[in-house]
């Protein structure tokens, strides 16, 4: 009875991480998008927890569902209109390589799998009932996994840095903002503005669209 | 353990991994290029998380959180990118970022 309950629950967390998997891939819009892989998340927690990982689903929930998609919706946000992807297609060439290149990245996996695993990965250990806690875990992070760890925060500290140095104005960037609303054009030496082919995308499309 | 075995947890890490990977490749709108890579993130994580179950050990936990940690900071470089190429009036379009092509 509890088996038929678990293989339903995995049922339907599997189909809803692979379907709105799918979903973020395949919708133009990328708010809709990172409303799906909101979902995906809530999905992967659902089978964490299968897995008897409490912990990693709540942080799961907590920092990836909770923070970074936060993060993601407010620069859509800030983006507007101009994040939507233009409706051009993708070459036919590209889309063919692309799915010959997942194919063989699919069944390379599923080999490797089959081949190393075998028949041997249907029993897994027994674990005791505190499998998974975060004194566990925590306990495993200031022991074996310590210079894993420390390198973590510096990676998160490199981050942060880099992003106020790229989310800051920069002198030559607000040189060009103001020649730009200026109605100038914008100065030569301007070392950031883009190829000199490219049209100008912002300013112009949201001006049309209103 | 009651329910699917783990290779039924590698079968979809698998199937997750594919579908991000296709989507990087295919998308060029950066901001779904990097949702498409948390997707590649997701899977890798179901796996260690798996096989961390199989092992009854709680290495894979530890490494799950690592990744977590360098997958929001990836999110911090890539989003502060697309907002300085917004800012700039670059398109949001990574077939036509070619100023670097050699």
């Amino acid at each position: 009875m509890g088996d038929v309950l678990v293989w339903t629950v995995w049922g339907a967390a599997a189909f809803a991480c692979l379907g709105s998997g799918i979903a973020v891939v395949t919708f133009r819009n990328p708010f809709f998008s990172a409303l799906a892989l909101i979902g995906n998340l809530g999905a992967l927690a659902v089978l964490f927890l299968l897995l008897s990982a409490e912990f990693v689903a709540a942080a799961q929930v907590l920092i990836y569902a909770g923070a970074v998609m936060v993060m993601f919706l407010f620069v859509i946000a800030y983006l507007g209109g101009s994040a939507t992807e233009p409706p051009t297609r993708v070459s036919s060439w590209q889309g063919f390589a692309a799915a010959a290149a997942g194919t063989a990245l699919l069944v390379e996996i599923l080999l490797a799998i089959g081949l190393k695993g075998g028949g041997r990965l249907a029993d897994e250990a027994d674990v005791a009932q505190s499998f998974g806690s975060p004194a566990g875990i925590g306990r495993l992070f200031l022991t074996d996994h310590l210079l894993a760890f420390e390198i973590t925060s510096i990676v998160l500290l490199v981050a942060a840095i880099g992003g106020v140095i790229l989310g800051s104005h920069s002198r030559a960037e607000r040189r060009a903002s103001r020649t730009a609303t200026g109605g100038g054009p914008q100065t030569p030496d301007d070392s950031w503005s883009g190829p000199s082919g490219t049209v100008p995308a912002g300013l112009p499309e949201e001006a049309s669209a209103q | 353990m009651m329910g699917p075995s783990i290779t039924a947890y590698l079968i979809l890490a698998a199937a997750l991994f594919t579908t991000g990977a296709v989507g990087v490749l295919v998308r060029r709108s950066p901001l779904i290029i990097l949702l498409s890579l948390e997707i590649m993130l997701n899977g890798a994580n179901l796996a260690l998380i798996a096989f961390s179950r199989y092992h009854g050990e709680l290495d894979g936990h530890d490494c799950q959180g690592e990744d977590l940690a360098v997958a929001a900071s990836e999110v911090v470089v890539g989003l502060g990118l697309i907002v300085a190429m917004s800012r700039r009036r670059l398109d949001l379009d990574v077939d036509r970022l070619t100023t670097l092509r050699g």
